[in-house]
């Protein structure tokens, strides 16, 4: 903490006057408050300085401060605007806040500073209705043109109960479809070349090469890519306003189904999360079991992608042996959790039952047999040649430019930054593990396989030296806040029964406060922060999700290749539509 | 009427069933091999792939070719409304019937094929250039953006390779001196083609992958980029017959590499038909197993595959095999 407010106060004497107030958070990250006249400039001199600069923006998002009870030492806002700024090269992010006024709050556009602020910024619109002045393409993202109202914001519902009865007769449909339609010119596109009209094509929101419900408004000529719009949102189910309305318990489970490839990986930056909100330290045993699921899911990850990009260049046969060996991960975590791709295993303070009998074996089964498996993946994969010349230097991009548009794992690693959470920043006893991070060279597809394949090693490492040193001990924390408690410590007599029935059924509560804990999951940066207004739920939930920031790339990615080009990058982005939405 | 009868009566009938036979028997046999193959390939791709296949309709699933003609048979058979529907509804109907034509001048043992005929082999290079039509038509027709793209890359694929797969046989034809298949079996009686016009089959096995459309060349269809390629907006049976035309090609291919490259019948012991056949199904195998290991090539990288390797070395091959033959005297 102390290195905290140290660095803060050089934050501070670094930019002056701008600074309206500091704001001690229960992460430890630097927070500062900056008036919205001073921001653009603060963030410029922050990203532009000559010493420890900040070169990404590591994700851009808002609050509805008009219910919010505890703002102790804050400045007066409506709104606030967060900005959260990263670099590979420093120990520590840094969090800018920008306080607004009133209902209709707007503020300048940073697009110009960063290019990922496109996305993020059309975000915090189109959910709480900040209105980004400058900004080329200001226009709804997640939810449908024609949405009435910023979910969001306090006052809008969140339950179906509480909005009118929905209907959709036909000619509604009908107009609400033509809505849809892609029209080129309002994305600044040009419909016709010299002497010849573009191809327009929409590929997807339902096709077999977009791994889920995505469109993108291709421009073709003849088979080239001249320029692509992605348009997102079909898989949005409002997992941040959802978070708004359960108790922080009950939350667990739909973190799950973010990135519903990384199944418990999920839960853990949410409980971590809590945890530091609420002071709860997780004992040893607790967080290397945590640490063993985390990679397991990381390897199930990662299975997937190999299969599934083997499949987007037309390979038949990986995805199903793929699939196997993911079904021998999956047993795994059906033994230990109980379920396989959501199991909704952690617990805040711990997980949610200690280890089953005979999970050695199953675990030692698994470390010998995938390595030979991954030996042979690389024999028929990566020394294929037409998989040679389908992916090297396609959708390729240098490191500097994936910082710029704030993409992180696998990807970025890709590029040859060596940025990977558990390494340079160890959480959840990361530092414990011998481990490796691999990085790539060129940042084109085939990188970024080579780099996954190797991250699966890396992980059986992880997973080995778990297997070999699980420590003794209990598996959830003895704090009062620690939900739900030990069997053993509910029965004992009437006081802890009454605080097991209270936290069962109206839930914890968690001391006010702010926490973020950013982790890398199988795709990138997994951030969550957390509000608390002294209340069994969260006043606010942001979710930063490494697929977001990710498929923001895809334009920048795809121009001037080929169709079946597309497919290799959308598959070697490695998304989850689930974790672009949320 | 009575004129068509007075020929038929001065037909020799008894000469005539025989004949008729050897037509019905390649029709159907090749219909069957066809429809029989789905299920094959199916299976065969299953066991190289560590699942099970369509194994749930009758013995070992054998019956699953049945429920699938019946689904096929069943289903809307729907047109779309901006199609343009003759062209459509033809399309499909050309490559089964050229694809089908072309059994005919295949011979499947001494004195078994529909058509004896001395330009045999460029009957068969017509008839593949018609199937041409078939998938270009197709996708012209549905009207639909990515039928076009699929079709478009058809005929460019298609058509280009048909030079290759031309031009690899000519060394087969100089080596025989005739077009005719059964001649070219005759010749194969020392040594079969595939050793001295090892490059000739190996430029024809790529051409004849190409030609059916088949993984590394699938990008007609490329349902990973282009949803279902020139047949997206086909189904029922106008697709089954694009299915089916896709399967009689695929023996097709495996057939004439037999008759061309691998002596045809010709065998000790077992009779010639089961020669001819378990050589086919060897083939038929091959281009299966080809599916099962091989990512899809780009457009830009077939076209370069074609032109600056198999075009040379075709051409490469015409010439040695004309030098060596001038340079023998024979």
């Amino acid at each position: 903490m102390i290195a905290t407010v140290d660095l803060t106060t050089s934050i501070e004497a670094r930019l002056g006057e701008a600074v309206l107030a500091t704001q001690p958070t229960a992460d430890g990250v630097p927070t500062v408050w900056v008036a919205p006249d001073r921001l653009k400039e603060t963030l410029r001199l922050l990203k532009e300085a000559p010493e420890q600069p900040y070169v990404m923006l590591h994700d851009l998002w808002a609050i509805d401060e008009r219910d919010r009870q505890h703002r102790d030492g804050q400045p007066p806002a409506d709104f606030t605007v967060v900005y959260e700024l990263a670099s590979p090269d420093l120990g520590s992010d840094l969090r800018v806040k920008v306080p607004l006024k009133g209902h209709a709050p707007s503020l300048d556009t940073i697009t110009d500073l960063w290019p990922s602020a496109n996305w993020y910024e059309r975000e915090a619109w189109d959910l709480l209705g900040i209105r980004f002045i400058g900004h080329p393409h200001l226009r709804r993202i997640l939810m449908p043109p024609w949405w009435e109202g910023h979910p969001l914001r306090k006052e809008h519902p969140a339950r179906a109960t509480e909005m009118g009865r929905f209907e959709m007769p036909e000619a509604t449909q009908a107009a609400l479809s033509e809505r849809l339609a892609f029209r080129p010119e309002e994305w600044g596109m040009e419909r016709a070349g010299e002497d010849f009209d573009y191809l327009f094509l929409n590929f997807g929101p339902h096709h077999p090469g977009t791994h889920g419900v995505l469109r993108v408004a291709l421009q073709l000529d003849g088979q080239e890519i001249m320029d692509l719009v992605p348009d997102i949102g079909y898989h949005h189910r409002g997992a941040e306003k959802m978070a708004e309305r359960q108790t922080w318990h009950t939350y667990i489970p739909y973190t799950d189904r973010v990135d519903y490839l990384g199944g418990a990986l999920n839960n853990l930056p949410y409980v971590m999360a809590v945890e530091h909100l609420a002071g709860i330290e997780v004992p040893e045993r607790a967080q290397v079991i945590r640490i063993m699921l985390c990679e397991l899911y990381r390897i199930n990850s990662h299975l997937v992608f190999l299969g599934t990009f083997a499949q987007d260049i037309g390979m038949m046969s990986p995805v199903f042996y793929l699939f196997n060996d993911r079904e021998r991960v999956l047993d795994i975590a059906e033994a230990i959790t109980g379920a396989r791709m959501h199991p909704g295993w952690f617990r805040i303070g711990g997980i949610a039952q200690d280890l089953p009998e005979g999970w050695e074996e199953m675990v030692q089964g698994f470390l010998s047999y995938l390595p030979s498996r991954l030996e042979e993946y690389e024999s028929a994969l990566l020394a294929n040649r037409i998989f040679r010349a389908r992916t090297r230097g396609v959708g390729a991009i240098t490191a500097r430019e994936a910082i710029e548009w704030g993409a992180t794992g696998p990807l970025l690693r890709a590029c040859g930054v060596a940025w990977d959470l558990r390494k340079q920043r160890p959480y959840a006893g990361y530092e414990r593990f011998d481990f490796e991070v691999p990085t790539g060279a060129n940042g084109d597809c085939y990188d970024r396989v080579v780099v996954h394949v190797e991250e699966m090693r890396q992980s059986l490492r992880i997973v080995e030296q778990c297997l070999r040193d699980m420590p003794e001990g209990a598996y959830k924390a003895d704090h009062p806040l620690a939900t739900p408690p030990r069997r053993e410590r509910t029965m004992q007599d009437i006081e802890t029964l009454i605080h097991h029935f209270l936290s069962v059924s109206w839930g914890t509560v968690i001391p006010p406060g702010e926490a973020s804990v950013c982790v890398e999951a199988t795709k990138g940066h997994n951030r969550y922060h957390l509000i608390s207004d002294g209340n069994t739920a969260p006043y606010r939930v942001r979710i930063r999700t490494p697929s977001f920031a990710h498929l923001q790339l895809l334009p920048r990615l795809s121009r001037g290749a080929m169709i079946p080009d597309l497919a290799a990058i959308l598959g070697s982005i490695d998304y989850v539509l689930a974790d672009v939405d949320r | 009427m009575t004129r068509l009868g007075a020929m038929l009566a001065k037909v020799n009938a008894a000469a005539l069933l025989p004949e008729l036979l050897i037509v019905l028997g390649v029709l159907i046999g090749a219909l069957t091999l066809a429809g029989g193959l789905t299920f094959v390939e199916r299976r065969l791709l299953a066991l190289w792939q560590d699942r099970r296949g369509p194994n749930r309709v009758g013995p070992f699933g054998l019956l699953q070719v049945v429920a699938d003609t019946i689904k096929l048979f069943t289903k809307e058979d729907w047109v779309p409304p901006f199609a343009d529907k003759p062209v459509f509804v033809v399309a499909p109907a050309i490559i089964i019937v050229s694809t089908l034509m072309s059994f005919a001048v295949i011979p499947l043992a001494p004195g078994i094929v529909v058509a004896d005929l001395n330009v045999g082999l460029l009957f068969f290079l017509g008839m593949s250039s018609l199937a041409v039509y078939s998938i270009t038509l197709g996708g012209w027709s549905a009207n639909s953006k990515y039928a076009l793209l699929g079709a478009l890359r058809a005929a460019g694929q298609m058509v280009s390779y048909e030079v290759f797969m031309g031009l690899s046989l000519m060394g087969v034809v100089a080596m025989a001196g005739s077009f005719n298949l059964g001649a070219i079996v005759q010749a194969q009686r020392h040594v079969w083609f595939c050793i001295p016009q090892c490059v000739g089959l190996v430029v024809f096995l790529i051409a004849g992958l190409a030609e059916t459309r088949r993984i590394p060349f699938d990008l007609p269809e490329a349902e990973g980029e282009l949803v279902a390629g020139f047949h997206t907006e086909y189904s029922g049976m106008k697709f089954g017959m694009f299915f089916l035309g896709e399967y009689v090609g695929v023996a097709l291919i495996s057939a004439l590499t037999v008759v061309l490259f691998f002596g045809g019948w010709s065998g000790p012991i077992l009779p010639p038909i089961a020669w001819f056949l378990g050589k086919t199904a060897v083939l038929i195998g091959l281009f299966i197993l080809v599916r099962a290991a091989l990512p899809r090539l780009r457009y830009d990288q077939l076209m370069r595959l074609g032109w600056k390797v198999l075009l040379p070395l075709s051409l490469a091959n015409v010439a040695v095999t004309g030098a060596v033959i001038l340079a023998l005297g024979r």
